[in-house]
């Protein structure tokens, strides 16, 4: 069961004098329900790519399709976690308020609000900082937040762009383990963006590697690594020590700008 | 009570400098205070200085309300703001006391109509061209994340943009007092800025010199109560300010 379709994707930007080749084609298909990393260089374009399936940038050609339904402006039931995350919340508002904003546009009634914001905050280990404002907390916590927010939000379709990039190891082990648990609990399809090589192999089910700019996929890379995972016995497995070595391997080529013959299409 | 210092000793010292004067212009501070109770009468609250306020604050209000639903538009649609541009930049340029003739041949001298609008075309101003500038500085990501979670974006912009629309009505308010006796100085009518050129014409010096400190007094009673409402509303944006000094 395809939900995201991306067909021949391509996004120059062009400014004043000045044209960047950001991505220049990928294809690839996403499951219902599927987790899927992707990894690649920075600067390959991976928040560009995130930005143009979250139908907030216009793509030069190709075409994202959600659900059967070509994506043109945000569509509905899709939460993004940007990766500046300070600047994606609200500093007039409290923590509280910024997750139940997205509700109340919902349309949620404020007991309900109220409840999903508390159980997404509890669940990113903030529940006592409802009351604060973004500014009154650090960075670490202020991604979380974010998490937070997009959580409460109850996706179909969950895009993250780096968002653990500003905590600490130990919370980050948690909140892998944290996105693991919300993906198989409320059946969300998540496309999550990382730097991390560990990271995305103990996440998916299927690793994405970009290529250097402008873009394609250098490989699509599934994960058959067994669907209990924990942090412990996953990452001292001999499989997982071999898919990471393999995303390592194909990461560094992509940096020293290694391209495939013909784009990889999944 | 430091901030009660300084006004103590300056009229103090008004009140040693002018002991004993007997320049006509210049009385001394006693005779103008003695003059406060024959002048500050029932008939001159009701008829002078409220009709005054209230049509500082209606010209006021609907300068805020303007500034910033046109604020709003022009910083959002750069297209529409493209084409505005030059008029905008011409009718900025044109003190309104010069407007005043002209909006008393539509509205007449003596109702409160000319004065309104004369009041609100000099407050629109700051409000709107500090709107537009706040709309169009609204950061990207909060933009985008407003639009990808479905919110409204007026509920994004009007709040990002509140400290510049503050600073615009700050600016407002100062104009709006200085119009509002302007507004008054065309024909013979009543109100604050009236009775302030009434007395001077009439020689009547202390009762002329009881309006200035009355136009004074309203001014700090107007600005301070703006601030305690500035502080309230945007505690946020002082707060924020605040931490990202101190981190
Ligand atoms: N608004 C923009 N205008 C012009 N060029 C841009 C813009 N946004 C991104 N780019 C360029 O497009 C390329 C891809 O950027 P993008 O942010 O998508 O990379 P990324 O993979 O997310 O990088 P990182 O891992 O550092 O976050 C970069 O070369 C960048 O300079
Ligand atoms: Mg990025």
């Amino acid at each position: 069961m395809i939900t995201l379709d991306v067909a021949g994707l391509a996004k120059t930007y062009t400014g004043p004098g000045r044209s960047v080749e950001a991505v220049r084609d990928l294809t690839f298909q996403v499951r219902r329900g599927e987790l899927v990393c992707i990894v690649g260089p920075s600067g390959a374009g991976k928040t560009t790519l995130l930005r143009c399936i979250a139908g907030l940038l216009p793509a030069t050609s190709g075409t994202v399709t959600l659900e059967g339904a070509t994506v043109t402006g945000p569509p509905p039931g899709m939460a993004v976690v940007f990766q500046d995350y300070g600047r994606s919340l609200f500093p007039w508002l409290t923590v509280r308020g910024n997750i139940e904003l997205p509700l109340k546009e919902k349309g949620l009634a404020r007991a309900a609000r109220r409840a999903a914001c508390d159980a997404a905050l509890a669940a990113v280990g903030l529940a006592d900082s409802a009351e604060a404002h973004p500014w009154q907390l650090s960075g670490g916590m202020q991604q979380r937040v974010a998490i937070a927010r997009a959580v409460a939000y109850e996706p179909s379709v969950l895009l993250m762009d780096e968002p653990f990039a500003a905590v600490d190891a130990q919370t980050r082990a948690d909140l892998e383990d944290l996105v693991r648990t919300l993906w198989r609990d409320l059946g969300v399809t998540v496309l999550f963006v990382t730097h991390d090589i560990d990271e995305s192999v103990y996440l998916a089910q299927r690793v994405l590697v970009l290529s250097h700019r402008p873009t394609v996929i250098l490989e699509d890379v599934p994960i058959d690594l067994p669907a209990e995972r924990d942090q412990l016995t996953t990452r001292g497995s001999a499989r997982f020590t071999e898919l990471r070595a393999h995303v390592y391997e194909l990461v560094q080529l992509a940096k020293r700008g290694h391209r495939p013959e013909s784009p990889v299409r999944t | 009570m430091k901030r009660i210092g300084l006004p103590v000793v300056l009229v103090a010292l008004w009140w040693a400098a002018s002991a004993g004067s007997t320049s006509f212009f210049w009385p001394p501070l006693p005779a103008i205070v003695a003059a406060v109770p024959s002048t500050w009468t029932g008939d001159f609250w009701l008829h002078d200085v409220v009709p005054s306020v209230v049509r500082l604050l209606i010209g006021f209000f609907l300068a805020l309300f303007l500034g910033v639903a046109a604020g709003v538009a022009l910083g959002t649609f750069r297209t529409v703001f493209f084409m505005a541009e030059p008029v905008l930049e011409f009718f900025r340029a044109l003190p309104p006391p010069v407007l005043i003739p002209i909006i008393a041949l539509v509205a007449g001298y003596t109702g409160w109509t000319a004065k309104v609008v004369t009041i609100t075309l000099g407050c629109l101003w700051p409000v709107l061209l500090n709107t537009i500038e706040g709309v169009r500085s609204v950061d990207e990501v909060a933009r985008e994340t407003a639009r990808s979670y479905h919110i409204a974006p007026l509920k994004v912009i009007v709040p990002s943009a509140g400290p510049r629309i503050a600073t615009g009505a700050r600016q407002a308010l100062s104009v709006g007092v200085i119009l509002m006796v302007i507004s008054e100085l065309f024909g013979a009518n009543r109100g604050l800025g009236a009775a302030v050129v009434q007395f001077q014409r009439g020689f009547a010096v202390p009762q002329m010199w009881t309006g200035i400190i009355l136009l004074g007094l309203l001014g700090v009673a107007l600005s301070g109560l703006f601030q305690l409402v500035e502080r309230h509303t945007l505690a946020w944006y002082h707060g924020w300010r605040r931490a990202e000094r101190e981190g």
